[in-house]
């Protein structure tokens, strides 16, 4: 029972498990339970496409303009993969890796980005330039707009980098020091330990973060569109938002999903290789690297970076605020209203990371085709559109299981479906790092998978699971498609009062709502950060 | 993990005990936010004692949400933020007949024949501009003149957005649609400037990007109220241009509704005078009928008769003709 065979072990390569005898149940049984879920979207797609009509088809779906639409995509997911990786390789090495001061608030700070709604965000750059702009009515100073394809590449940039921070910050902890040691032992200077050394153990975060970062590109509409920017989601949203219809909005999404599903398989074929820890003995902490000078330069970097992602959307939040106060009573209803996000965000959060856990675990320790292809599903739910995920979740529940239509417990599934592939990437790669043999020694030593679990295997991916959590938690209380349609009636999150308030103009109203979720979620992630470093 | 497991399925407990609506009460999808639609709600639980459970969502999301749910939907009533999505579900065939005495005495731009659902509220389309660099003399009186040289890149407008779409459908169902395409792609090669929405477009005349743009009435009332130097005004085009158009908020009752008898005292009661005085006098858009005292910061309610074209409501629902005209001139 306890010989369970380890990847070392086990036949790699054109062979799909063969049920039971390798991989244990308490691992497959999950990853088939969520790669099963993640197809009833996809059966809802089929369903819908197969009503089109074929002239229609071609007038709306295969028409020279969506190429441009989608080259426009593609180009914007470019450099928002290059800005953020500027900003959040930097941010996670000095975090980790260097002396700087008050680390763990520069860890939160890294954060809270992702809790700023992206509407708000793009509202907050928009706001800034221009005759009649906050900053030229302050100081003013004018600033030309901010909008087309710079302003919707920063504006998806500064809320989207911590998923990549997160992802890096996670690896680089988890480092082996004595890997750097051999090498600088060898000669190399820190400049080729890094791009030697460190970069490659960097590269399947990397990958996952530009992955999770490409298909939120692809997806976002409202941060897009508010700058101005034409992109392929504005076809989707007019098919639905304009059209009222169903059938070609699924043809749409199916595109989008086989343009997501390249993505995938791009990023299957890097993180193939194996970087688990080589030498034998206890993984060594690295010494901090001191600035030194380089202060210099790190410091106004963080400023930029923070003042960008933070600092903004504080200043154009208050500014609204201050033009017209809102009445007391609003303030008043915040803190129930945050607890109905928390309440439907955490559970989400939670599954979510429950599901990842077993498929992480599947494709790490027993690598097959049939393994990838479960890791590859988890993320459908991600790479669809928010309004078509929730649909096919409408169409499920109402034929299937009518009880659960418009419960607390179909939208913490669904959030859960739309964010695994959140939490798989962080918890992958603290599982990459985890040698096989940590595992075989406690099995040799007598315990059961269940045990070995939890007292080996999971101290070590603590980290990776907590981060994968705050990821999810954050996206889930800024979420709106699905909270509009699957949310139980009158459970109205603070996402859905800023957004109904926003889209009516009033700005100073939808304030306090927009800073609970900032404030809250950053609470949130602050409280579960500083449970990690203890153990 | 064990730690956070507890109080998660302590919330989860709790939460899955949401209690089951019970049968006299009204659950209604408002496409209004809900700031705005929230106290005219309350407003009636008080009066009637009938409690009224509300989704808030995105008018458009809502309307496609009630076509998946089908007979099945849980809902009494939609409320919706213009006439295209209305007409959506009236042709969808989910939207039950109104009484006839409902529609008595309302202006004839208010009507809808189909009788099923009624207008609750007006909101005028208008022409915003930035006094500074427009002269009140040299405003466009015609949508259609905008497509001159003089306004060239000066224009904003929004494409994906709903009230900007049923302009266009008025506009297809007033001159045609090779006048309307020919427009279209005039603006277009103008260099019209393409927003998302009518309050980013108002944003955009104070930030000195576009000096005109085509939006509803009551946004500039909302910036104007937070900051009154606020430097955008807006007007009418000339009497009957299709550039003023009315378009409304609607309200209808689901054919799938098992309590219709209340769900239809909800509909009066929008189109009573408290609630129509209401939406004229906190949300600036133009009351219904004529009982109601008039915001000041409002163009007459006459006035608005007279400029506004008649259009049947009805009408504006062929939002698929419109959406192929948009995708013909490339915009979207």
């Amino acid at each position: 029972m306890n010989q369970t065979p380890l990847a070392s072990t086990a036949p790699r390569r054109f062979r799909a498990f063969s049920m039971g005898r390798h991989v244990p149940l308490h691992i497959l049984l999950p990853s088939l339970l969520a790669a099963g879920i993640m197809l009833v979207p996809l059966f809802y797609l089929a369903l819908r496409a197969a009503e089109a009509d074929m002239a229609t088809l071609s007038h709306l779906v295969f028409r020279p303009r969506n190429l441009t639409l989608l080259i426009n995509t593609l180009t914007l997911a470019l450099g928002v993969v290059i800005l953020t990786t500027f900003m959040a390789l930097p941010l996670a090495w000095l975090v980790v890796r260097s002396d700087i001061r008050f680390k763990r608030a520069l860890t939160v700070l890294g954060v809270i980005p992702l809790a700023v709604p992206g509407y708000v965000m793009a509202y907050a750059l928009i706001g800034l330039g221009g005759n009649y702009g906050v900053l030229a009515q302050l100081t003013g100073w004018q600033l030309p707009r901010i909008e087309g394809y710079f302003g919707a590449t920063l504006a998806l940039s500064l809320y989207t980098f911590p998923y990549l921070f997160l992802n890096l910050r996670a690896t680089l902890a988890g480092l082996d020091g004595n890997l750097e040691e051999s090498a600088k032992s060898l000669g190399y200077g820190s400049r080729d330990v890094f791009l030697r050394v460190i970069l490659p153990h960097l590269a399947p975060s990397l990958m996952a973060g530009w992955l999770v970062i490409t298909l939120y590109v692809l997806g976002d509409f409202g941060a897009v569109a508010l700058m101005r920017y034409e992109a392929f989601s504005y076809a989707i949203y007019t098919q639905y938002s304009g059209a009222f219809d169903r059938i070609y909005a699924a043809w749409l999404s199916i595109m989008l999903l086989a343009l997501a599903a390249s993505f995938v398989m791009l990023d299957s074929l890097v993180v193939k290789r194996k970087l688990a820890r080589v030498g034998t003995g206890v993984a060594r902490p690295v010494k901090p690297v001191r600035l030194g000078r380089m202060r210099w330069v790190a410091y106004p970097y963080l400023l930029l970076i923070f003042g960008a992602s933070i600092g903004l959307p504080a200043l154009i939040l208050g500014y609204w605020l201050l033009l017209s106060p809102p009445e007391i009573s609003f303030f008043a209803r915040v803190p129930a209203t945050f607890l109905r996000s928390a309440g439907a965000a955490l559970p989400a959060a939670l599954l979510a990371a429950a599901f990842a856990l077993p498929i992480a675990y599947l494709t790490v320790r027993y690598p097959s085709r049939a393994a990838s292809l479960i890791e590859r599903s988890a993320y459908i739910g991600y790479a669809l559109p928010p309004l078509t995920l929730a649909l096919a979740m409408v169409f499920f529940s109402l034929r299937t299981a009518p009880f659960l239509y418009q419960t607390l417990t179909l939208l913490i599934v669904t959030w859960a479906m739309a964010s695994l592939a959140l939490a798989l990437g962080p918890i992958r790669n603290a599982l990459l790092q985890t040698r096989p043999s940590m595992e075989e020694a406690s099995h040799s030593l007598g315990h059961g998978p269940i045990a070995t679990f939890f007292r080996v295997i999971f101290p070590r991916l603590r980290r990776g699971i907590l981060a994968g959590v705050v990821l999810v938690f954050v996206l889930c209380m800024k979420e709106l498609p699905i909270t509009f349609l699957l949310a139980p009636t009158g459970y109205t999150t603070l996402a859905v009062t800023v957004f109904t308030r926003t889209s009516e103009g009033m700005l100073a109203e939808a304030a306090p709502f927009a800073a609970a979720i900032v404030v809250f979620s950053s609470l949130s992630v602050a409280m579960l950060l500083t449970k990690e470093g203890k153990r | 993990m064990a730690k956070l497991l507890t109080p998660t399925a302590t919330i989860l407990a709790t939460l899955l005990a949401v209690p089951l609506a019970s049968a006299n009460d009204l659950t209604l999808y408002s496409g209004r936010g809900e700031s705005m639609a929230e106290p005219i709600i309350a407003q009636f639980e008080r009066n009637t004692g009938i409690s009224v459970n509300v989704r808030y969502g995105d008018t458009a999301q809502l309307a496609v949400l009630l076509q998946e749910e089908g007979e099945r939907s849980p809902a009494d009533l939609y409320w919706g933020q213009d006439a295209g999505a209305m007409g959506a579900l009236s042709k969808a065939g989910l939207l039950a007949e109104l009484p006839g005495d409902i529609y008595e005495g309302l202006p004839t731009i208010y009507t809808s024949e189909t009788g099923n659902w009624v207008a609750a509220s007006g909101r005028a389309r208008v022409v915003a501009y930035s006094p500074e660099r427009v002269d009140e003399e040299a405003l466009p009186d015609s949508a259609f003149d905008l497509v001159e040289e003089q306004y060239e890149g000066r224009v904003g407008w929004a494409p994906t957005n709903g009230s900007f779409q049923s302009f266009v459908t008025a506009m297809r169902v007033e001159h045609g649609d090779e006048r309307t395409l020919e427009w279209l792609e005039g603006m277009r090669d103008n260099g019209a400037v393409t927003f998302r929405n009518n309050a980013t477009q108002v944003q955009g005349i104070a930030d000195g990007e576009i000096d005109f743009a085509l939006v509803n009435n009551y946004y500039l009332p909302r910036f104007l109220a937070n900051d009154s130097d606020f430097p955008v005004e807006q007007a009418f085009f000339s009497e009957g241009d299709i550039g003023n158009l009315v378009n409304v908020a609607g309200i209808g009752v689901l054919e799938s509704s098992d309590n219709k008898e209340a769900a239809i005292d909800f509909v009066r009661f929008l189109l009573s005078p408290a609630a129509q005085q209401y939406f004229t006098g906190n949300v600036y858009e133009y009351p219904v009928t004529r009982d109601v005292i008039q915001n000041p910061e409002l163009e007459d309610f006459d006035r608005l008769l007279d400029v506004s074209p008649e259009i049947d409501l009805d009408d504006l629902d062929d939002l698929e003709g419109t959406l192929n005209l948009l995708r013909d001139a490339e915009l979207l």
